[in-house]
Parts: structure tokens; sequence; C-alpha cells
């Protein structure tokens, strides 16, 4: 085998299993990690949508569902992944124009990400029940 | 003196080696900033409507500005997810034949399922 061809094992980078825990990058895992949550539960909702327009009995079943303690930890994951997604997304957005690159402005902006999109997951629950 | 092996059209398209230049990126937070608003509406909605039953569900999918506003979600929300999960389908999948295949089943997923909530809210929209 020729020097060119040879595969090169080359370190990958982090080294997760010596990786220092930290706020950025535990955000960052979390960012990708809501989004595919929310990629699988827009399916769900796409679900909910068609059983309403089925019949009553064929809705009765998957609303069952959804008033079910299971149904209701489903929907506080969803909630907060939306929340947590959205939140860190504009802060993605600001980051893609080319502010808050400080690593003291990252740290800030993800606590504020962090506070916002929890309160807002308990907010709107609140509020939520409240107007229905 | 052209220094590098690109041509100076090739540079000033800017679409790169892939062809499609920053289409990828910019469809992702076009549909990002278009989600902020729609998100933030429906997940209010989504709580509102998570114990009513059949016929007040009906009501509100059925009135004429939830079913723009949810067709948007939903329409909007599976073209960035599905963006979204191809970058991780690249980045984890190294084999070039699996990620393809998954990829584009991925896409199936998600253009079966938006068609598939579009026909339902016409369906209760307008009475089927």
């Amino acid at each position: 085998m020729s020097v060119a061809n040879r595969p090169v094992h080359r370190p990958l980078s982090p080294h997760l299993q010596v990786y220092k825990w930290q706020l950025t990058s535990v955000m960052s895992l979390l960012h990708r990690a809501t989004g595919i949550a929310l990629s699988v539960g827009a399916l769900y909702l796409v679900l909910w949508v068609v059983f309403a327009s089925a019949s009553p009995s064929t809705y009765a079943k998957f609303q069952a569902f959804n008033i079910s303690i299971l149904g209701r930890f489903v929907l506080g994951g969803w909630l907060f992944s939306a929340f947590y997604h959205l939140c860190n997304g504009i802060r993605h957005l600001f980051w893609d124009m080319g502010y808050g690159f400080e690593i003291k402005d990252a740290y800030r902006s993800g606590w504020i990400v962090v506070a916002v999109s929890l309160a807002a997951t308990v907010v709107s629950w609140i509020v939520g029940l409240r107007l229905a | 003196m052209n220094s590098d092996l690109r041509t100076p059209l090739s540079r000033a398209r800017g679409l790169g080696s892939a062809k499609e230049g920053v289409h990828h990126f910019w469809a992702q937070r076009i549909t990002a900033v278009a989600l902020i608003p729609l998100v933030a509406w429906f997940a209010i909605s989504l709580i509102m409507m998570s114990g009513a039953d059949y016929a007040v569900v009906r009501a509100w999918i059925g009135s004429p500005v939830v079913m723009v506003l949810l067709t948007l979600t939903i329409v909007i929300g599976l073209h960035h997810g599905q963006l979204g999960m191809q970058v991780v389908i690249e980045d984890y999948v190294h084999n070039d034949g699996m990620k393809l295949a998954l990829i584009v089943l991925m896409r199936f997923i998600a253009v079966f399922f938006g068609l598939a909530a579009i026909v339902a809210i016409l369906r209760i929209g307008f009475g089927g």
C-alpha cells in the first residue's frame, strides 16, 4: 500500500472520555438532541391532526393517550424541547450575525437560554390551561 | 495571476465544489426565523387543545386563521427538521450507501407526513 493510500488515524476531537463537561458543550449537544426529538415529535403532531380529521371514536382513542400520565410527560417534554431549541436557535442566529462570541458572552447567553426555556415551559403550561 | 485552482467565474458564483453554495445554510436559517413566531403561537395552542374534545379541536383546526398558521407551522417545521436531520445523518453515518438511503428515506417520511397533515387540515376545514 502506498503512503498516499494508507488510512490515516488522526485523533478525533473532542475526546469524549476525557472531555470536561461545560455549559457550552452540553447546550450544543442538547440543541441537537432536542432537534431530533422535535423532528420525531412533529410526526406525532401530524398524527394528532390526522386523527382529528377521522371519526370521533378514532380520535377518542388517540386523545386517551394524550391525557394519560405518559401523554402529559410527552407534552411537557415536547414543550421544553421546543422552547429550548427556539431560544438556543435565536442564540445561534446571533452567532451567525457575528455577535456574542466572547467566552463570557457565550456563558451569559447560555444561562439566559436555560432560564428562559424552563420558565417558558412552566408559564405557557399555566397560561394555556387557564385559557382552555 | 490567479493563485488558486478555481476560475474567477467559479469564485464569483461562490457555489463551491458541491455546486449548491450556501443554500442549505440559508434554508435552515430562514425556516428558523419563520418558526420563531409560529412555534410560540403553536406551543400555547397545543396546551389549550391538549385536553379538548373532538368537536372543540375540529372547530379550532377548521377556523381560517388556524388552518393557515397550522399548515405553515407543520410544513416549515418539517422542512427545518428535514434539513437538520440531514446534517445529523451526514455527521454520524459514514457508509456512503447507508447515508444516502437514510437521507432519502427521511425526506420521503417528511414529505408524506407533510402532505397527510395538509389533507387532514383541509378535510376538517372544508367539512369532508
